[in-house]
């Protein structure tokens, strides 16, 4: 097959529309894949209320303004239209009743309470559209006491239990870099997403969508959980060490910070790696020759490697290792990732020009290839962009009546 | 509670799951919606029934945590896709099922003649979703994986850890997680594809794509805009300041985790009109208790900008909010967090997570029965609440070869005779 290069004729979601409330990370995350393959997708913001990303540095030249951050992109790379609506204005909520009239699906990404008090919540919306799809995506869910805290994703890797996962057994937990979990939520919403639409394809009802990210998030470490259900054991964070591999860690390489992953699991791949780092006499080391006798000397085993490792560079260690069947991977830098050559074979960097912040290569696609279907990116859009286009062409808001919504703040 | 419903989203469609301990989650998020899915395994027993932990530390091959955790909601039979018997079974179902889903060596389906191309040939509609490392092209595609070399090509490795220490990975493997989950998302849309073509295509979904994703928006950014890399800084965020070249970029660092009495707690500083009460909340109670700083106890969080704020009047603000967290337990500062309306999380373990109110009140935890072992136990339950056909628990993992009978028999039609040959023959 050939990934990403699939044909498009009539993309699945061509006709689907999608009402955008969501902003930050995971809802625009989740809507993306949509218009990746096909749906409208009309973004709703206010200028009192911009996405939030918008006002996240660095900034182009250093100026902040909502045009010119460079991380708002990130999570705006399908297709879409963008308007500005005055929720709070009477006339806005005419609007909005027949943008959603025109949506087959709602999407929003706020605690509890903004959709309801703008008259949005569920039940309204299906009563100006019967089959409506609603995804509502908050950190804790739409019910419960802490309903109507705002989240985000630099608190959800702590609640999730991966914080306390990651780190060194002689310290407090390093935990996990950046938003983590703004990037597993979004995947548990497409799931949910696309299996309602195609419900509603068959039986013509629409579907309620709840999701608590941390409900979502919590499915990637139920082992862990069930652990302490049933064992009461309290997992912790063990550095890189597993229970039935060694060595298995992070080696420091030749150069400045560079760093190697070496994995190995098996006798074959023992005595590869034995012979990689020109020791085959280690293979039948009584202190390294069993599973168990190099999980008991570890700390010196680890210093065997390193010794070899320290020596040469990061990618002739993984390419030796790879080579004696041992799996083994480049610590890559943004740098390195940058110019990853599998990563390039998946077109991960997508390059796209905005007018205000210019041509970057920043922008991600699906995190898939299909053979028989590509997908299609969108530029970050501006505030308020298609206003004209969603309000005159799509709604038929007469001209004047445009110009009047501009001048009363509506929109 | 086992769901009473028996109408799921997916309720019309098989998946025939061949997927290693890489790939089971897959499987198991389309089960929790309903799609009929069934685990095949080889005769004897799935080797990732060894991986733990396991029931009361017993590591028993129908006793693995790992296994029930992921295989929830699924049938299970054993089958042996290497003789040429399994061969022709699996064809025989893959003409009945929507969704194939697996986790090899890319390659190994086709040397089987199972690939993608000849089941489209048995049943033009199939779906083929392979989960790998890295993918089914590319100059890594025929590299040895594992989660921590994926973690740590990916990118993540390098932001992740203490700056004085080797890059690290989380304790628990999740970098095949994200090919698992997104080849979920993919199979699904190649099945609302399919409902106006009639044909099927095939997923490839490689991890190290997702975890580079997940390295977000700043890592790639500032590579990109100003040649800079960023590098592991604990639970310190060094937010990137202004710059567009390397030379003149600035960061201003905060703690984003502090130690407290009993473990630690996460907070951000955010001041969008969101977040903002929620740190002028923080102040408050700061300057309550008597830990604020000079600068702290005048610091008006409105009019702050990140892009020209120095490091010392940051120090000075946080360091408040250091020195008052190390006084208080996870719990004060919960409560106090909770009557004050602010935003901020202790770090838990799974303890924690059984204990936190919220996913009891929302019913998250689902008791499922394990007559085989006359108890029943406490699962994570929904992935997210859904009306009209409600995603839920239905039944627990599979036993060893459990559907057998009811699959061979029932719907393929085998006599007893031929279930115990192809038995005998370690076939199935």
């Amino acid at each position: 097959m050939d990934p990403g290069k699939g044909h498009m004729e009539k993309p699945p979601f061509d006709g689907i529309n999608v009402l955008d409330f969501t902003w930050a990370g995971v809802g625009p995350h989740s809507v993306n894949y949509l218009g990746f393959y096909g749906a409208t997708i009309i973004k709703v913001e206010s200028h009192k209320r911009p996405d939030v990303l918008r006002t996240l540095a660095p900034f182009k030249d250093g100026i902040p303004g909502v045009e010119r951050g460079y991380y708002f992109g990130a999570t705006q790379v399908a297709p879409r239209y963008d308007i500005t609506l005055n929720l709070d204005h009477p006339k806005g909520k005419d609007l909005i009743k027949k943008l959603v009239s025109w949506a087959d699906v709602v999407a929003e990404s706020w605690a509890t309470g903004a959709m309801e008090k703008a008259g949005l919540d569920y039940e309204n919306l299906k009563k100006i559209k019967p089959n409506i799809i609603m995804l509502r995506t908050c950190m804790h869910g739409h019910t419960g006491p802490l309903s109507k805290q705002h989240g985000h994703g630099f608190l959800l890797t702590g609640l999730s239990g991966l914080d306390e996962l990651t780190g060194w057994p002689d310290r407090p937990p390093s935990g996990l870099y950046g938003a983590f979990t703004d990037h597993i939520a979004p995947l548990f919403n497409v799931v949910s997403l696309v299996a309602a639409i195609d419900y509603r394809r068959r039986t013509g009802k629409g579907v309620y969508i709840d999701q608590s990210q941390h409900e979502s998030v919590l499915q990637w470490v139920s082992p862990v959980i069930l652990d302490y259900f049933v064992n009461n054991r309290e997992e912790r964070a063990n550095g890189n060490r597993i229970a039935y591999a060694a060595p298995h860690g992070v080696y420091r390489c030749k150069g400045d910070d560079r760093w190697c992953a070496i994995a190995v699991f098996t006798d074959a791949e023992w005595a590869g790696f034995c012979e990689t780092i020109e020791k085959p006499g280690l293979a039948e080391d009584s202190r390294f020759s069993t599973l168990l006798s190099r999980k008991k000397n570890e700390d010196e085993l680890d210093k065997i490697v390193e010794e070899w490792t320290v020596n040469h560079r990061d990618e002739e260690v993984m390419k030796r290792m790879q080579a004696a069947g041992v799996a083994a991977g480049v610590v890559e830098t943004s740098e390195d990732q940058a110019k990853d050559p599998q990563l390039e074979q998946y077109d991960f960097f997508h390059e796209m020009e905005h007018p205000e912040t210019g041509k970057l290569r920043t922008y991600h696609g699906p995190l898939f290839r299909m053979s028989k279907l590509s997908y299609e990116m969108g530029r970050p859009p501006m505030l308020g962009e298609h206003n004209d286009y969603v309000y005159t062409k799509l709604l038929g808001i007469p001209d004047e009546e445009f110009v009047r919504l501009m001048e009363e703040e509506v929109i | 509670m086992i769901s009473d419903s028996t109408e799921g989203l997916l309720s019309p469609y098989r998946v025939l799951d061949l997927t290693t301990e890489r790939g089971f989650l897959c499987g198991k998020l389309l089960g929790d919606l309903g799609a009929d899915v069934i685990k095949v395994e080889r005769p004897g027993g799935d080797p990732a029934r060894a991986v733990g932990p396991f029931y009361h530390d017993e590591p028993d091959p129908e006793k693995s945590l790992y296994w029930w955790a992921f295989n929830i909601n699924k049938r299970g039979i054993t089958l042996d896709i290497e003789k040429v018997d399994g061969r022709e079974i699996f064809k025989k179902l893959v003409k009945k099922a929507d969704i194939v889903l697996e986790s090899f060596e890319p390659g190994y389906l086709q040397k089987l003649g199972l690939g993608y191309d000849k089941l489209s040939d048995i049943n033009p509609g199939i779906i083929v979703a392979s989960i790998t490392g890295f993918g089914q092209i590319g100059p890594y595609r025929d590299y040895k994986s594992s989660d921590l070399t994926i973690w740590s090509l990916a990118g993540e490795a390098y932001v992740t850890g203490d700056p004085d220490r080797a890059p690290l990975s989380p304790s628990f493997p999740v970098s095949y997680f994200f090919a698992a989950t997104s080849a979920a998302a993919g199979a699904l849309i190649a099945l609302y594809h399919r409902a106006f073509t009639g044909v099927g295509q095939q997923i490839d979904a490689p991890a190290q794509l997702g975890v580079a994703w997940a390295c977000g928006p700043e890592m790639p950014g500032l590579w990109e805009v100003d040649r800079a890399i960023v590098k592991r800084s604990g639970g310190i965020w060094r937010r990137a300041q202004t710059g567009a070249t390397c030379d003149d970029i600035k960061y201003v660092s905060i703690p984003i985790v502090f130690p407290c009495k009993d473990g630690n707690v996460r907070f951000v500083p955010f001041i969008d009109p969101g977040m903002l009460p929620s740190t002028v909340g923080m102040t408050k109670w700061v300057i309550e208790e008597g830990f604020a700083s000079e600068t702290l106890k005048s610091f008006d969080w409105s009019a702050l900008d990140w892009q020209t704020v120095t490091q010392e009047t940051m120090d000075e603000v946080m360091g408040s909010f250091s020195r008052f967290f190390l006084t208080h337990t996870k719990a004060e500062i919960w409560e106090g967090a909770q009557q004050r309306g602010i935003t901020l999380c202790p770090l838990l373990t799974a303890k924690g997570m059984a204990e936190y109110e919220q996913l009891s009140i929302r019913e998250y935890w689902e008791e499922v029965e394990h007559p085989e072992l006359e108890t029943s136990i406490k699962y994570p339950g929904a992935f997210a609440k859904i009306s009209e056909a409600p995603c839920a628990i239905k039944r627990r993992a599979p036993l060893i070869g459990e559907h057998n009978e009811e699959i061979y028999m029932t719907e393929l039609g085998f006599s007893r005779e031929e279930l115990l040959a192809l038995r005998q023959g370690r076939i199935i």
